[in-house]
């Protein structure tokens, strides 16, 4: 079973990315912000990180960071849900070690296209 | 079904009568002599009377409220209200709860009648202005009038009946 | 497989409405350099902006966009915070308000706010930096699927040559092949020429490149999309297998982009233009009753409640006991004999223990603190304090006090017309304050607390006070009082909350619109509460609102008059006793009065004032329930006392309507309907019969004065 830690502040966003992974067959989890996650990927292991770049708390370019020193997650992919696709948050992504990107507003099937880029 | 038919054990619902779906239904029911009826839609159950519990300073012809279902009902007497007939209270006397919806509210209130005769199926074509003078009705509450057999039956407005007067201190 | 998420947009438009009191109160509050909040408030623009996206309410997302921006450069540090800009800001929180109400109310909202708001936001970014407008037209272009024409099958060959280091990134290959052959048709060759020698093999780097043919409906653009996370870190090339419609697709491939970027933009703008003039016309007839709807829905919406996990545990509890009880007095039922009946009765004991404890414990779920209701009054203040020029504190105390949901939501309306009205009418312009030795500042003070079976909430404010005289003099032109009525301080007071009252020269903008204070009493007494004022002139006034702490439910003294029952608030009733004949006294006529210690307590007989029959009709073979309310106490005539019990209140007003001295029905143990009796009610209705006796006895002297004077004429 694929498990996918989603980490968004906004709780409507984490229950809908939730709820389409897990209607599609992932397992998933959830964080609130950056720390939250941060202390989840401790715990368990996880195939896929979703994490949203805007939170309290450590934002999702430290997380990736942070993530990214840990020996279990060093190859994890790491995906950034963002709404700006600019040339500079690609760029600030990739060198926090983010994997990729997932821009906001997400469509489900989007979604779940997507990331079979980098999860089975 | 014919009044003296009506079984008045309680309260009953309407299963068992024949309905055409062609038109509207009425249901008619008997105040005094006369035949009257309202949309069949608007009526929640018809019940026997009960003696309800006093609304102090309420006109005459309100009768009080009574309990259905943990819902608090006022009782309008329209043999009262109308001054149609005797208003007398026997086994046969019948309450007719109707719950009508307006724009801004939604109201359940029992009327009573003598007795509950009929379901009619009328066509809106059949309906005839009612008259504009005479009768012991007053014209906001009538939609027309229409043959039943050899009878003539007034329909009556729903909405007018839920409006209710503001209370008169006597 | 489509996921459908609606069933997420209920909490989304909750989440929402949070978010935009957190923007609202951290706005209000909003220092310079306040870097957190500035995030805060960001954060909680960005949130809203997203959600709606992905819901598709897009007149949010282009709106929430031009707030986000905004916030944007101050939070970076762009453009500095200026108070113009925070006025601005919290105009288009009000904006944002409106567009999701009008979601959840499924109604139109006024686009002409929205409209001015949004020029004015773009007003403000275009005066600023520069850097900002580039923001738009790469958003529009995140999405160009632009579609295969032919939707043929088209055969892709691609050559992908990943760094050695891709996977550093989290990104395989394998799956990128996976999701490629979720395209159409995949075949792929490996090319290991750079394989190391075993030895020599990093475990962490990638020598392997491939030559991969897909045969597809694809277009080159998303067979291209599914390696762009990749892009930078490989080398990626594309070529279609020639076929008829080639050689048109190549040439403007390059290009595509980049030429689409202006072509979405003319677009946006003629869109958002459109969409303003067309709105305008059509929204001027809907948003009136788009209004009258939403106020409807609202109010018949029962919504939902949070409840803190501590109250869900609390009922767990009380239902596991109740379940324990029950088991227990089943086994006692099984084999029950006389010599168990001590068992049974503690049994029923617990029993009685556990269904009280369970009630009080799930009329706590339905509390909530009253800062719900108390949060909107910041903004409101503030506003009235700009729009009025003075200069206005707010202080707000109790606001964790708790009260019924329900009793909240309604009392809402109430509280913003006494606080308006303290604005409007209590605090004094800056320059009568400072004449009166005063400080500029005017303060308002809003305090709840609990007080008995009650909430008290209390406005307060440091202004001139009510001019006693004024009101009089108002009254007597309304004809309420004539020039010989004394009345206390209190009463007069009382007076200001009679129909069509307003001592206001000027009927104000704020306060005056016809929304009266007879209608403040009316809907707090509709909720079984009441108000009452105090004032002294240059010191300030004090609005106090007694309401139940629930609605529900009632501890009443049965009494029967006649053949009637009706109900007495337990809370109401001081004692109940069998009058003493030398303690009677007849005053003024038809005035009967019972010494009860110090106080001559007035005695009413409700069979008068309800015009029924009763049993007895002198005091002296009545029974006298003594009743308090809102410090006076009177004496109620009923021919018998009956049992204590517990009521649930119902309304008369859902199918009927109030009636006075009634506060409500609830139905008894035997099914039966019965009054609950309204103490303030049916105190006035005694004043009114009596006044009205009064005033009859003097038209009949009045008339006999006059024969006789006639007579004498003669």
């Amino acid at each position: 079973m694929t498990k996918v830690l989603v980490v968004d502040d906004s709780n409507s966003i984490r229950d809908m990315v939730s709820f389409t992974l897990k209607s599609a067959g992932y397992e998933t989890a959830e964080a609130k912000d950056g720390q939250d996650g941060l202390n989840k990927a401790k715990s368990a292991a996880f195939d896929l990180v979703i994490s949203d770049v805007n939170m309290p708390n450590m934002d999702g370019i430290a997380l990736c960071q942070e993530l990214r020193k840990l020996p279990s997650f060093k190859f994890t992919p790491i995906l950034m849900l963002t709404t700006e696709s600019s040339g500079d948050m690609k760029m600030r992504g990739k060198a926090a070690g983010a994997t990729g990107w997932l821009v906001k507003p997400f469509n489900p099937e989007k979604l779940l296209a997507t990331i079979k880029r980098v999860v089975r | 079904m014919l009044a003296e038919e009506v079984p008045v054990e309680g309260e009953h619902s309407l299963e068992g009568i024949d309905f055409i779906t062609s038109g509207e239904q009425y249901l008619a029911f008997l105040l005094g002599e006369e035949q009257y009826a309202i949309d069949i839609l608007c009526v929640e159950e018809i019940r026997s009377w009960e003696n309800p519990t006093q609304i102090p300073n309420s006109p005459n012809y309100i009768k009080g409220a009574i309990n259905m279902r943990g819902i608090i009902v006022p009782i309008v007497d329209l043999r009262m209200k109308f001054n149609i007939g005797k208003a007398t209270y026997t086994e046969i006397t019948v309450v007719i709860v109707l719950t009508v919806e307006t724009t801004d509210k939604t109201r359940t209130i029992g009327f009573v009648v003598d007795a509950v005769s009929d379901v009619l199926n009328v066509d809106k074509s059949e309906i005839k202005p009612a008259p504009a003078f005479g009768g012991c009705v007053p014209q906001n509450y009538l939609e027309g009038l229409v043959n039943s057999g050899d009878n003539v039956v007034t329909i009556l407005n729903v909405k007018a009946l839920q409006a209710v007067e503001p209370h008169q201190l006597s | 497989m489509s996921v459908d998420l609606s069933q997420f947009i209920p909490s989304f438009l909750e989440e929402s409405f949070e978010g935009l009191e957190l923007m609202e109160s951290s706005l209000l509050n909003l220092e310079q350099g306040d870097d957190e909040t500035i995030n805060s408030i960001f954060r909680a623009a960005h949130s809203i902006k997203g959600g709606a996206g992905t819901f598709g309410f897009n007149n949010v997302t282009e709106f929430t966009h031009l707030v986000e921006t905004l916030l944007d450069e101050m939070r970076d540090g762009r453009r500095s915070i200026e108070q113009n800009d925070v006025e601005i800001l919290l105009e288009s929180v009000d904006c944002m308000r409106l567009l999701i109400e009008a979601i959840r109310d499924e109604t139109q909202c006024d686009s002409n706010k929205i409209a001015e708001t949004s020029v004015l936001l773009e007003k403000t970014l275009a005066s600023g930096n520069s850097n900002t407008s580039s923001d738009n037209p790469e958003e529009n272009s995140a999405n160009p699927s632009v579609i295969n024409p032919e939707d043929a099958l088209s055969k892709w060959h691609i050559t992908f040559i990943p760094e050695h280091h891709l996977v550093q990134t989290g990104n395989d290959p394998l799956f990128l092949f996976n999701a490629l052959a979720d395209l159409g048709d995949l075949t792929l060759v490996a090319n290991c020429k750079e394989l190391p020698a075993l030895n020599d093999i990093d475990a962490e780097e990638l020598y392997i490149s491939w030559q991969l043919t897909l045969t597809s409906k694809a277009n080159e653009t998303e067979v291209r999309e599914v390696f762009e996370w990749v892009e930078d870190e490989c080398q990626l090339i594309i070529t279609q297998e020639e076929t008829v419609a080639d050689v048109v697709d190549e040439q403007p491939e390059e290009t595509e982009i980049p030429a689409n970027e202006p072509a979405i933009i003319e677009q946006v703008a003629n869109k958002s233009e459109e969409q303003i003039s067309s709105a305008i016309s059509t929204d001027k007839n809907s948003s009136a009753s788009a209004a009258e709807k939403t106020g409807t829905k609202a109010k018949n919406d029962l919504g939902s409640i949070r409840v803190g996990v501590d109250k869900v545990d609390s009922l767990i509890n009380l239902v596991g006991e109740l379940v324990i009880t029950q088991s227990m007095l089943s086994e006692l039922g099984n084999d029950f004999d006389l010599s168990k009946v001590e068992k049974l009765n503690s049994g029923l004991e617990e029993l009685l223990q556990n269904t009280k404890e369970l009630q009080e414990s799930v009329m706590r779920i339905r509390m909530l603190p009253i800062s719900f209701a108390f949060n909107r009054f910041p903004r409101l203040v503030h506003d009235l304090s700009k729009k009025t020029g003075k200069e206005i504190e707010l202080i707000l105390k109790g606001e964790q006090t708790e009260l019924d949901k329900t009793v909240m939501e309604q009392i809402g309306d109430p509280l913003v017309h006494l606080v308006r009205n303290a604005v409007d009418h209590g605090i004094e312009p800056a320059e009568a304050r400072i004449a009166a030795g005063k400080s500029q500042k005017g303060t308002i003070i809003l305090n709840a607390y609990h007080q008995g079976g009650s909430i008290v909430i209390e406005i307060n404010d440091d202004g001139g006070g009510i001019n006693r005289q004024a009101v009089f003099d108002k009254a007597l032109e309304k004809g309420i009082v004539d020039e010989n009525t004394t009345l206390t301080d209190t009463q007069v007071f009382d007076l200001i909350f009679e129909p069509g009252f307003s001592t206001a020269k000027e009927l104000s903008d704020i306060s005056g619109r016809g929304v009266g204070m007879d209608v403040v009493k009316k809907n707090i007494q509709s909720l079984g509460g009441r108000i009452q004022v105090e004032s002294e002139t240059g010191v300030g006034s004090t609005f106090r609102v007694n309401l139940p702490l629930t609605l529900a439910i009632l501890d009443g003294q049965l009494v029967r008059v006649g053949s009637e029952i009706y109900i007495i608030p337990l809370i109401t009733i001081v004692e109940s006793l069998q009058p003493q004949k030398d303690l009677i006294n007849r005053v003024s006529g038809d005035m009967v009065l019972y010494r009860l210690r110090e106080d001559n307590v007035p005695v009413i007989p409700i069979y008068s004032l309800f015009n029924i029959a009763s049993e007895f009709e002198d005091v002296e073979s009545s029974l006298l329930v003594v009743v308090e309310d809102d410090g006076q106490k009177i004496g109620l005539m009923v021919d018998d006392l009956l049992a204590q019990q517990q009521v649930v209140i119902k309304s008369l007003n859902d199918n009927y309507q109030q009636v006075e001295g009634i506060s409500g029905a609830t139905i008894l143990g035997d099914g039966s309907v019965a009054m609950i009796l309204d103490i303030a009610g049916i105190i006035s209705m005694a004043h009114k019969k009596s006044e009205m006796h009064q005033k009859h006895k003097r038209d009949l002297q009045y008339k006999a004065t006059q024969q006789i004077s006639e007579g004498a004429n003669l």
